[in-house]
């Protein structure tokens, strides 16, 4: 029969307030991410063209030298983006170089410096998988966990405390100790807000931003008084090495189990929400409350549970970059890892497939930038601009349509039953 | 010369073809009503006419000049006015905020001249019947005034062709007297009316012309006088419709809900139920009769475990279930069809399948431990689907993309099929079509039949009386009167309006000859 997809969308009050769910469901569709991406890029490279000084030399003799004006703001873009990439990704043909330098003479001394780029982008996305996930799952409850920051920080010091405590602990039972320390300590973190939401009601995001506070100032302590090694830096120990996460290749390659680690809680994570009765009451509750209620589903342990394991993917995020990585920690550890989380996490719509795609987008824009202000002389914040836009364009997905004139899904018409 | 004439619109969504050549006109001074199911198109041709879809093909003529409507503003300025459904007013402002929202009169440019605005509104109420505070804040007013603010507000703009789209849906009888008097007194003042309804008592009683749409496309028109409900019926679902809901006499057996001395406050912790008792057997329906906002709503809430209740014990086969949660009563056996589907009876974003296992999802089949069961759930969605004839495209759409009849029938399918020793449907058939009217009540019976006891608790005295074998009168968060099915719409009325029991004269507790009639 034809009138089996019915016209009318009866989903009447939902479609009146804000909510969160707008930005991962509905007509939002796969396409509108990668086009917010590209156009991020674009905006990035006028940005990038109209703040050099060759390229607006040029232009100012524009009507002498066309063509010289617009070579030169190419060549700026080329240039720059040139050394984004190549900073964060490497050269195929220099990567491919290697591989045969390593089968003809057993060096593999290219091999390993043609992938430096590549896998520092992977270091730099691990953490950001981690958080990414964290976020995702608290959107998945319809929470907001702008704490992620914070759950981050505590987590990286649960885990270098149980990382340079004990000293002779095999790697086997050292590592996952200090990794649960980690996720210990990030879930307790996140579970403080839980609770207080579920028990007061208080509203997760004011509590989330001042544990983050609380988190910055007592690390700020415990940097300076407890966990602090002897010396003036207010830096801790150095972990045992049975609770480093093993590296995959040689210094100065830092690509580490971490990486994989994350791979594997996306994939577990994914299971939790879509394939158990755990997830599916967490998303039941961060879809309709009152439907959850009226399902029989204990709502207020929900919202605990849901800040606890974002809590504890966020503190695992520390922790891989204290056991991966750094091996230490030191004031101002964080490079706002749990702040770009939740622009992962709006970036990947929430699903831990989205969260790992994002984060690594976000690891090549990261690690490339270093490298582009080196050579081409682009201050890394460029990369905050970009990132900036394309959140900007994800959580506004009608600029996009209105761009690329994507015909907008004829949805928020007016609602009725008739 | 029609002061509105729409010719040959065709819509078509993706996959779906919404309106296929329509033609209709609206005279000076008629009532045009527009009926069909839920889904035959209303909204849709309504929405083009609104601007707010673009349709494929056909015209549009005004006054016979032929306008390409570019989106609501510009029907406004057009003097087309809706009056929605589902109330576009900000509860925290007051009427007359409400009023000039989006076309606010300023005084030296930035300042809100709210005198001018309410005296104009006064003088609107006073053309056409319509009393309301100017000064009185949205969320202090009955539902039937806000939408005479809707109306209001459309007539501030100077409509001339006035738009309602489901106006009586959300009106309690009363309220729909007050309403019909206002169509009556907007018409004689010279305004045009398009009344989209699917409740054929209405239609019979207010239009002056009636088209009737089904499958996106025009079957027919009639007149008032000319053609039955019955007939009307059978234009709008496609085949014979039975009005009167076929059914035995009631066999009640043992006790199955008991009531006791039950007091409950609301969310706000006002009293909303001082006192009630009663008891549904295995085998009957027992219906709450009463005007909204008597109670009905918590007493189905505390049943259910939504609210906790003050005091007083619930018995379901003697075991006190007044503390129970909500999950422990429905593992008791109990299904609740809720007042409001969209709030609590699904989950609009989640897929069909997932909306059909919501109380059951953790239970075996579906799940083993906290794995759930993909491939049962998928099975168990497409056999319901087809089971209680839910039409979707699949299993796998979110709930929200259906018509309203079909999401009831995806609660009803998911209530109706697991174990139950009580069902309580709480307005089971709100701002249903008559098709789906017909089957829900059907289903209801059915249950009863299998030994269930059924509470069903509606607003619509049609309803009651065609269910109930027993009907119980709730006035003020009392049960007032208990009454035999035969009870006389006289008699319930009376008791719903407050009047004691002892005071209802002899003369309205006799019964007019003839069957009870089942109207819409």
């Amino acid at each position: 029969m034809t009138d089996k997809t019915v016209k009318d969308t009866p989903s009447g009050k939902q479609d009146k307030k804000f909510d969160l769910r707008h930005i991962f469901e509905g007509s939002y569709s796969t396409l509108l991410p990668l086009l917010a991406i590209f156009t991020g890029l674009v905006i990035g490279a006028i940005v990038i063209a109209a703040t050099d000084a060759t390229v607006i030399a040029a232009w100012q003799n524009f009507f002498q030298a066309p063509g010289a004006a617009l070579a030169a703001t190419w060549t700026s873009i080329a240039v720059a983006y040139g050394a984004l990439f190549g900073g964060s990704l490497g050269s195929p043909a220099e990567i491919f170089a290697g591989i045969q330098t390593y089968f003809s003479t057993g060096d593999s001394a290219a091999f390993m410096k043609a992938i430096y780029p590549i896998t520092e982008s992977l270091v730099t996305a691990t953490p950001y998988i981690f958080a990414g996930l964290a976020v995702a799952v608290g959107f998945r409850c319809g929470l907001f966990n702008i704490g992620a920051e914070g759950q981050f920080f505590m987590g990286a010091l649960g885990s270098v405390f149980v990382g340079y405590s004990f000293s002779s602990l095999p790697a086997i039972i050292h590592l996952p100790l200090a990794l649960l320390g980690g996720i210990a300590a990030g879930a307790l973190w996140g579970a403080v807000p839980g609770y207080l939401k579920a028990k007061f009601g208080a509203h997760e995001v004011v509590n989330t931003i001042m544990m983050n506070w609380i988190g910055f100032r007592l690390s700020d302590w415990l940097l300076n008084g407890p966990m602090k090694s002897p010396g003036f830096r207010p830096v801790t120990r150095n972990i045992a090495e049975a609770a480093e996460l093993p590296h995959f290749f040689p210094d100065p390659l830092r690509l580490n189990w971490g990486f994989i680690l994350a791979l594997l809680v996306a994939w577990l994570i994914y299971w939790l929400l879509f394939k158990t009765t755990i997830g599916f009451e967490i998303r039941t509750v961060g879809a309709n409350p009152d439907a959850a209620k009226y399902a029989g589903v204990n709502i207020v342990r929900n919202f605990v549970l849901a800040m606890v394991i974002s809590g504890g993917l966020a503190g695992l995020s520390g922790a891989s970059q204290v056991l991966g990585v750094d091996h230490w920690v030191g004031q101002g550890f964080s490079a706002g890892y749990g702040f770009d989380a939740i622009a992962i996490a709006l970036l990947g719509k929430s699903h831990p497939l989205g969260v790992v795609l994002s984060a690594l987008l976000f690891g090549v824009l990261r690690g490339g930038a270093t490298r582009m202000q080196s050579l081409a002389g682009i201050p890394v914040d460029i990369i905050s601009i970009i990132q900036g836009l394309v959140i900007v364009f994800v959580a506004a997905p009608d600029i996009i349509r209105w761009l690329y004139r994507i015909r907008p899904a004829e949805k928020h018409a007016l609602q009725s039953r008739g | 010369m029609p002061v509105l004439e729409l010719r040959g619109i065709t819509k078509s969504f993706p996959g779906v073809l919404a309106n296929q050549d329509i033609n209709l006109t609206l005279e000076k001074g008629e009532i045009h009503a527009l009926l069909g199911e839920n889904g035959a198109g209303k909204t849709t041709l309504m929405n083009i006419l609104y601007g707010l879809y673009r349709p494929n093909e056909g015209e549009i003529l005004i006054n016979d000049q032929k306008v390409d409507i570019e989106g609501p503003s510009d029907a406004i300025a057009r003097g087309i006015g809706m009056v929605h459904q589902h109330f576009m007013l900000v509860p925290v402002m007051t009427v007359t905020e409400n009023v000039m929202l989006g076309n606010e009169t300023t005084r030296n440019g930035v300042f809100l001249d709210r005198e001018k605005v309410s005296k104009r509104i006064r003088e609107i109420s006073d053309q056409y019947g319509l009393e309301v505070d100017p000064e009185a804040y949205i969320k202090d007013l009955p539902v039937g005034i806000q939408q005479r603010v809707e109306i209001i507000k459309v007539l501030y703009r100077q409509a001339d062709i006035l738009i309602f789209d489901e106006p009586t849906a959300v009106l309690t009888p009363q309220e729909v007297e007050g309403l019909i008097k206002i169509i009556r007194s907007l018409i004689a003042s010279g305004k045009s009316l398009i009344f989209i309804t699917h409740k054929l008592k209405e239609v019979l009683e207010v239009a002056d012309r009636i088209t009737v749409l089904r499958l996106g496309r025009v079957v027919g028109s009639a007149i008032p006088g000319q053609v039955d409900e019955r007939k009307l019926a059978e234009m709008m679902v496609g085949r014979e419709v039975n009005l009167v809901v076929d059914k035995q006499i009631a066999q009640p057996k043992e006790a199955v809900l008991e009531v006791k001395d039950l007091f409950v406050r609301d969310e706000r912790d006002n009293p909303a139920i001082n006192g009630l008792s009663f008891t549904v057997h295995s085998g009957e329906v027992m219906g709450v009769a009463g005007v909204q906002g008597n109670g009905q709503t918590e007493l189905v809430y505390a049943l259910t475990g939504l609210l906790r209740s003050a005091s007083g014990s619930i018995l379901l086969s003697g075991k006190d279930i007044h503390k129970s949660t909500p999950r422990q009563i429905i593992e008791q056996g109990v299904a609740h069809v809720p007042e409001d589907r969209q709030k609590h009876g699904l989950v609009l974003s989640f897929p069909l399948l997932d909306n059909m296992v919501l109380c059951t999802y953790y239970q075996p089949p579906f799940a083993k431990g906290v794995n759930m069961q993909e491939k049962i759930i998928i099975q168990n969605g497409v056999e319901l689907v087809k089971q209680f004839d839910v039409r979707t495209p699949s299993v796998f759409v979110a709930a929200s993309t259906l018509s309203g009849g079909n999401q009831q029938k995806v609660i009803v399918a998911r209530e109706f099929s697991r174990p139950i020793k009580l069902l309580i449907a709480s307005q089971p058939t709100r701002g249903l079509d008559v098709g789906s009217i017909e089957y829900i009540h059907g289903r209801i019976i059915e249950k009863r039949d299998e030994g269930t006891a059924v509470l069903v608790v509606s607003s619509e005295l049609d309803e009651i009386i065609a269910l109930s074998d027993r009907i119980a009168v709730m006035y003020r968060g009392r049960i007032v009167d208990i009454l035999p099915a035969g009870a006389t719409k006289e008699h319930l009325g009376l008791l719903m309006a407050g009047v004691k029991p002892e005071d209802i004269p002899e003369s309205a507790k006799k019964k007019s000859a003839g069957p009870v009639e089942k109207v819409f």
